[in-house]
């Protein structure tokens, strides 16, 4: 039993109409004949050329608002009540046919995925031609549109890109594209969906720098949908806050982030490492319980189960909306009680690193043979594990972080000279051949707890087997032994009895680290462990990783493309580009102080929650491909700060800095302390037709 | 491109020297006689010899080999045993194969437009009546032997009504409508059994290409259902189709042999049966041969329609 | 392989049952999060065993399976307990005389010899029903084994296999059957490893790409990080996630080779007398009388077999339903 408060946005001091508004929508998607609701009374406004985000995490309804606001619903959706404007014009109550036209004169949409969004058997050119032949031109209009459409998406050499397949892009390359189609219409709505989850850090900053230039020039109104909070704050002026098909806070981006007022905002934003924290100041705060399912029937506030200053007035009457100041509001009974939101718990456990290396790559390096190239994925890898240690690795697609982690556990062999080591002895190459002490030294923990758990298995023949095989237990003392291991990571004996696709993404993770610590392993691979939770999730998981790390004085190798959370985590942190560690260093040194030209690029890359304006560092062109690295050093072609006739010739060797601080550049603390200058790199503002392998 | 013709084609050759094997070794490895059987059971021991000798087994087994091979090239297969005592082998496979080929050509004609329209009607309208009914007849139908269908049509059809004919061959000199109405039941038994296969195939294409990102970007931007098909779900849905095609055509070539029993049909199935019975080797093997081929460029061509369908899968297989 | 997918015999069941789901077609929203204390199991649904129960659920409610079994059912009583359907003997002639059309004393009529149809066609259900599953068992057994191995360890035996798979492919199952029968005789056990022979390929490909899909999957990674041999994680990882896909497979093959078995009857390549009851083998007899409008002794049988064919096919559908939901 839902009740539902329709808030009618204020009168806008515009004469305009609003670009969007959707006022006290209601939804549920229809599953076996039952209807589940998912948006429970949502309303908002976005004025005519402002950016509005909406943020929340998975299930809360964000993506179906998005949808809503083009009015699409999938199959099996329904309005169940409320209205949607645009311009004055109610969506709700158009004919198909205006529909059609709305939806192609005067509202675009961009989504998540542009390799899925692009009909793969079309030529680039039909496709973006297509959305300006919709709009009444002829084919040869269209076409010479389309060209221009694809210039101003900042795409070189356009000819030969139309008559390209969409395989042979990038993925950057196509949400240009996509965006491209989108702005064909000079649309007054434009929605963009998770627009670059999924792209490496770099593309996203170059994608959304797009996004912001060409709002300048258009008069577009933007809604974004994203789960990243930095995002959000980057590119918006006002955002929402969503939870359970609720909005729970909206304001501008500054206020809001700034000073959440409500309890979920304020949860959600210690849940991240925010200004450079790191674990040994904080753990993080990740809201107890979970969020509700679709269709479930909510008290009055959805929050309840969850929050912190939660009484009975929360239970029997609809939190009210309160404003804070010129437009921020949240709703809640006890928005005046904000303060008792309690902060993360601070740290006191210590954090004491071995001196001794326990696990060593040395010269690792690792070369595939594909279709008769030589691909080298790992080129002279050195890198050293004291215990208690957390290195953290950054890079982007083709860097070679997985080839990394892949051979120190023995599924690749390293090429002829590296070695992976164990206490200074060299481990064998492959799994099946080291002995059980080398085995056990080294376990993973998987991306996607869905492909990493096998769906046959039970929670404890997972558990049991790992257990089995790596320590050499049996009978009870196995059982033992997975019972004691299970509850270090609350799981409770129900799930043990639990298959995988039962459980939620975090306890299959943690499933999935439960295993990886069966055999009291020395260092445990993390490979993106928590890029496919939510953050309030994320958070439980890392303060699970940092508590064990303690406990067990395990090693990480903590692979991610999240700089903030790497920045957490690890002690120090190694930077791979094409295969090759370009910096190494403690964490703290990595953050002041100079840094690798890549290194640089992409710390500017990323989009910060807190809204520290960072001189953006565009990186031209694309990350080559590794079975063509360019000669030299293999950043030279992107560099901002190459230095011709050095760069492109020799490849540099890895030079101290301070120590403990590494980087592989020719370039000297002086040399990298300079700012850059305009105009440095000639490649920078036109970026060079990009081809995916 | 080329370089995916090409190596499908070695792969092709690859599969043919094997069934050369086979074929070779057949006579090989029967228990029994193999003169015997064709010369009956009172033949005089110089008869038998005579026999042998012509079929090839005095030679090794490598001999046979090279000799079957160079048969398959020169497209000499030497004289009929027993299915029609002297004749040219291969001639007797021409107009097996001529006739064989008729029946297939009108059943592709009535089968490939009723299917898919069949597979895109149900795509359309998912999980209505319409779907379900359809699919339904099609998965009944589907399951009966080619046979158990001709013998229903010609209870029920030929005999009582007088347009559909008993025997699928029309009489000699026959004009083509003629022609055409003799082998009414016979296709109409071949619907039968391949429209529910077909339809389903292209059911589920149809349904992803209609459940993908892109056509819901299309359908975004404002286009309307027929260009949204036209443009975009046509050439993506159809590829699992045309697939299916390629594989079944290929096998009405001689797996209807039991279908042209009924109909009394000379088709290739039907040789190779008869020639089974009567122990006439030459004519089985290039028989079987026959089919094999037939199978395999049926496949061949439809990869290809399917690589020039989808760029992708183009470049990637040039490249394999 | 070929791009193409395959036919084990001359006319085909669908093999790739429907796409598209029944869900929303957007991104589906996840299960529920979970923070530091999970309280209750989080499960957005149901237990382990509710998860098999609602499996079966589906399948005993879907029309189909219940036809299906209705069908083979009949069809099991009749080839085990012949006597309780019919009193006459297969071979027996029958007081109502030849050629006399279905009435009250021979429901099926009778035909030229003064057999009762009906008691043959009730006679007629053993052989199949006996030759048919065990020619299906031995094939799955041996095609998911094969398909394994191939899936798994790839390399030159699956490159080999594969072409030995595509040429036995290349030709009609039923024609290859002939032939071979024609080869090694008539006999029973000749027969159950023809079919069984020739539908191995079909069936080790569909397991082989499931093992393919599954060898790519992090899980068995994670087992060869443990140093776990090829068999355990061929036997004990992989093979537990295609079982479903398997005997989907077996009813699928079963029903095929019924049709390829009494197609072959009715061509006169299988053992036994002429005169014994068997579907095939008296459609062939005497379809040629339809033309003097004597249509009972060769279409019901030929009815028996549609129907029994039908049957298994429904079953198989739902159980490929069950699995998939």
């Amino acid at each position: 039993m839902t009740v539902t408060e329709s808030h009618t946005p204020e009168p806008t001091d515009q004469s305009e109409p609003a670009a969007l508004a959707i006022d006290g929508l209601e939804m549920s998607y229809v599953v076996r004949g039952t209807p589940r609701k998912i948006l429970r009374g949502v309303s908002f406004e976005v004025r005519p050329g402002e950016a509005y985000g909406l943020v929340g995490e998975s299930g809360c309804g964000k993506s179906t608002t998005a949808y809503a606001a083009l009015r699409y619903l999938p199959g099996n959706g329904q309005i169940d009540a409320g209205r949607v404007l645009s311009g004055g014009d109610e969506l709700t109550a158009m004919s198909a046919r205006q529909l059609r036209e709305f939806r192609a004169q005067r509202a675009s949409m961009v989504f998540q995925d542009p390799v899925q969004a692009v009909n793969p058997v079309l030529k680039i050119g039909t496709q973006v031609a297509e959305a300006f032949e919709v709009m009444g031109q002829s084919k040869k209009e269209a076409m010479a549109s389309a060209r221009r459409a694809l210039e101003r998406v900042h795409i070189a050499a356009p000819e030969s890109v139309m008559e390209r397949y969409p395989h042979q892009l990038s993925g950057g390359m196509l949400q240009r594209v996509v965006i491209a189609m989108g702005l064909a219409c000079d649309p007054t709505l434009l929605v963009l969906d998770e627009p670059t989850t999924g792209l490496d850090a770099t593309v996203e900053a170059e994608v959304l720098d797009l996004v912001r230039e060409l709002r300048s020039e258009l008069n577009s109104a933007i809604l974004l949908i994203a789960h990243n909070l930095g995002v959000i704050r980057t590119m918006c002026d006002r955002v929402g806050v969503m939870y359970a098909g609720r909005i729970v806070e909206e304001g501008t981006v500054d206020e809001v982030f700034d000073n959440p007022s409500h309890p979920y905002t304020k949860g959600l934003l210690n849940s991240i490492p925010r200004r450079g924290l790191q674990k040994t100041d904080r753990e993080l705060f990740a809201i107890p319980g979970a969020a509700p399912p679709i269709g479930a029937s909510l008290p009055t506030c959805t929050y309840i189960d969850r929050c912190p200053i939660a009484t009975d007035l929360c239970r029997t009457e609809v939190p009210p909306i309160v404003d804070r100041s010129d437009g921020h509001w949240t709703r809640c009974h006890h928005a005046d009680r904000i303060g008792d939101v309690p902060d993360p718990a601070e740290v006191t456990v210590e954090y004491d690193i071995g001196t001794e290396q326990v696990i060593g790559v040395e010269g690792v390096s690792k070369t595939f043979r594909q279709r008769g190239h030589d691909v080298p994925a790992l080129v002279g890898v050195d890198l050293g594990f004291a215990e208690g240690e957390t290195l953290g690795l950054v890079g982007e697609s083709g860097s070679g972080k997985s080839t990394l982690a892949k051979t120190m556990l023995g599924v690749h062999a390293p090429d002829e000279g590296g070695a992976i080591t164990l206490r200074g002895r060299t481990m064998a190459d492959k799994a099946t051949s080291r002995i059980d002490e080398s085995v056990r030294a080294i376990s993973m923990v998987f991306q996607n707890p869905d492909s990493a758990l096998n769906r046959a298995w039970t929670v404890r023949r997972i558990l049991h087997r790992s257990v089995v095989k790596l320590t050499g237990l049996k009978g009870d003392a196995a059982d033992r032994r997975v019972e004691e291991i299970a509850e270090g990571m609350q799981l409770s004996s129900r799930h043990l009895d639990m298959r995988p696709r039962q459980l939620s993404g975090g306890l299959k993770q943690r499933v999935a680290i439960a295993r990886a610590f069966a055999g009291d392993p020395e260092v445990v691979v993390c490979d993106e462990p928590t890029s496919a939770l939510d953050v309030s999730v994320q958070a439980a998981i890392l303060n699970l990783l940092a508590r064990l790390q303690n406990e067990e004085r395990s090693s990480y190798l903590f692979i991610s493309h999240d700089i903030g959370v790497v920045r957490y985590l690890s002690d120090r942190i190694a930077v791979m580009y094409l295969g090759r560690i370009m910096e190494i260093g403690a964490t703290a040194t990595m953050f002041e102080g100079v840094n690798h030209p890549y290194t640089e690029a992409l710390l500017s890359a990323v989009p910060n929650v807190d809204g520290v304006a960072e001189d953006r560092i565009p990186l031209s062109g694309s990350i080559p491909s590794p079975a063509n690295p360019p000669p030299g050093c293999v950043f030279h072609t992107r560099c901002h700060r190459a230095i011709a006739g050095l760069c492109e010739v020799t490849e540099p060797e890895m030079v101290q800095l301070s120590p403990g601080h590494s980087i592989k550049c020719h370039l000297t603390v002086e040399q990298l302390k300079e700012p850059i200058k305009e105009g440095a790199s000639e490649a920078l503002a036109a970026a060079a037709v990009e081809l995916a392998d | 491109m080329l370089r995916f013709i090409i190596r499908r084609l070695l792969l092709a050759l690859v599969t043919l020297a094997f069934l050369l094997v086979v074929v070779t070794l057949i006579p090989n490895i029967a228990p029994g006689d193999p003169a015997r059987k064709i010369a009956g059971g009172t033949a005089s021991p110089e008869r038998l010899a005579e026999v042998t000798e012509s079929l090839g087994l005095n030679d090794s087994v490598l001999t046979q080999l090279l000799d079957l091979t160079t048969s398959v090239l020169t497209l000499d297969f030497g004289d009929s045993f027993s299915v029609a005592t002297g004749e040219p082998v291969m001639s007797l496979v021409w107009t097996a194969l001529a006739a064989s080929a008729k029946l297939v050509g009108l059943a592709l004609l009535v089968i490939i437009p009723i299917s898919i329209l069949g597979g895109l009607i149900t795509a359309y309208k998912k999980d209505t009546w319409i779907d379900r009914t359809i699919i339904n007849i099609g998965i009944a139908l589907s399951a009966i032997p080619d046979f158990v269908a001709g013998v229903f049509l010609l209870a029920f059809l030929a005999v009582p009504v007088d347009f559909f004919k008993v025997q699928g061959a029309a009489p000699p000199g026959a004009g083509v409508l003629t022609q055409v109405q003799h082998l009414l039941l016979p296709v109409l038994a071949v619907l039968m059994v391949y429209f529910g296969y077909i339809a389903r195939v292209t059911r589920s294409g149809t349904i992803t290409a209609l459940d993908s990102d892109y056509a819901r970007t299309a359908f975004m931007r404002g286009l309307t259902t027929q260009q949204v098909f036209r443009n975009h779900i046509a050439r993506n849905a159809l590829q699992p189709t045309v697939a299916v095609l390629g594989t079944q055509l290929g096998y009405l070539f001689g797996g209807m042999v039991a279908l042209e029993r009924v109909f009394n049909y000379q088709g290739v199935g039907n040789l190779i049966l008869t020639a089974v019975s009567r122990a006439d080797y030459p004519v089985l093997r290039a028989g079987v041969l026959a089919v094999a081929v037939i199978y395999m460029l049926a496949t061949l061509s439809a990869d290809l329609v399917v690589a020039w369908m989808n760029p992708r899968t183009r470049q990637s297989l040039g490249e394999n | 392989m070929s791009g193409t997918s395959d036919t084990g015999a001359a006319a085909p069941t669908p093999q790739n049952p429907d796409a598209g789901a029944a869900e929303p077609t957007l991104s589906t929203p996840q299960d529920p999060d979970e923070g530091s204390k999970p309280a209750a199991p989080v499960v957005p649904g149901e237990g382990r065993k509710q998860i098999r129960k609602e499996q079966f659920r589906v399948l005993y409610t879907s029309p189909g399976f219940i036809v299906g079994v209705l069908i083979v059912g009949f069809w099991v009583l009749a080839s085990v307990f012949p006597g309780l359907l019919t009193s006459f003997d297969p071979k027996q002639f029958v007081d109502a005389g030849p050629r006399v059309t279905p009435s009250g004393d021979a429901w099926l009529g009778t035909d030229r010899n003064g057999w009762d149809v009906y008691t043959r066609v009730i006679y007629g259900a053993r052989k199949i029903l006996t030759i048919a599953p065990v020619a299906t068992a031995l094939a799955i057994v041996v095609g998911t084994f094969l398909g394994l191995i191939m899936g798994y360890y790839k390399g030159w035996v699956d490159e080999v296999l594969s072409r030995v798979i595509e040429s036995i492919l290349s030709i009609p199952v039923i024609l290859m059957a002939i032939v071979v029968i024609f080869t090694f005789g008539r006999s029973t056990a000749v027969i159950i490893g023809t079919i069984a022979v020739l539908f191995v390929p079909a069936i080790t490909r569909t397991i082989r790409s499931a093992a393919i899909a599954e060898s790519d999957l992090d899980y068995v990674m994670s087992a060869k990080m443990r140093g776990e041999s090829g068999f355990f994680i061929v036997t004990r990882e992989i093979l537990p996630n295609v079982t479903g896909l398997v005997v989907v497979e077996g009813t699928v093959r079963l029903g095929y080779a019924i049709f390829t078995y009494t197609t072959l009857a009715f061509l006169g390549f299988v053992g036994g007398n002429v005169t014994d009851a068997d579907w095939g083998i008296d459609v062939s007899q005497n379809y040629e009388q339809i033309a003097r409008e004597i249509w009972w002794p060769s279409v019901f049988p030929a009815a028996a077999i549609a129907s029994l064919v039908i049957g298994v096919n429904l079953i198989a559908d739902s159980f490929d339903k069950a699995v998939k939901s």
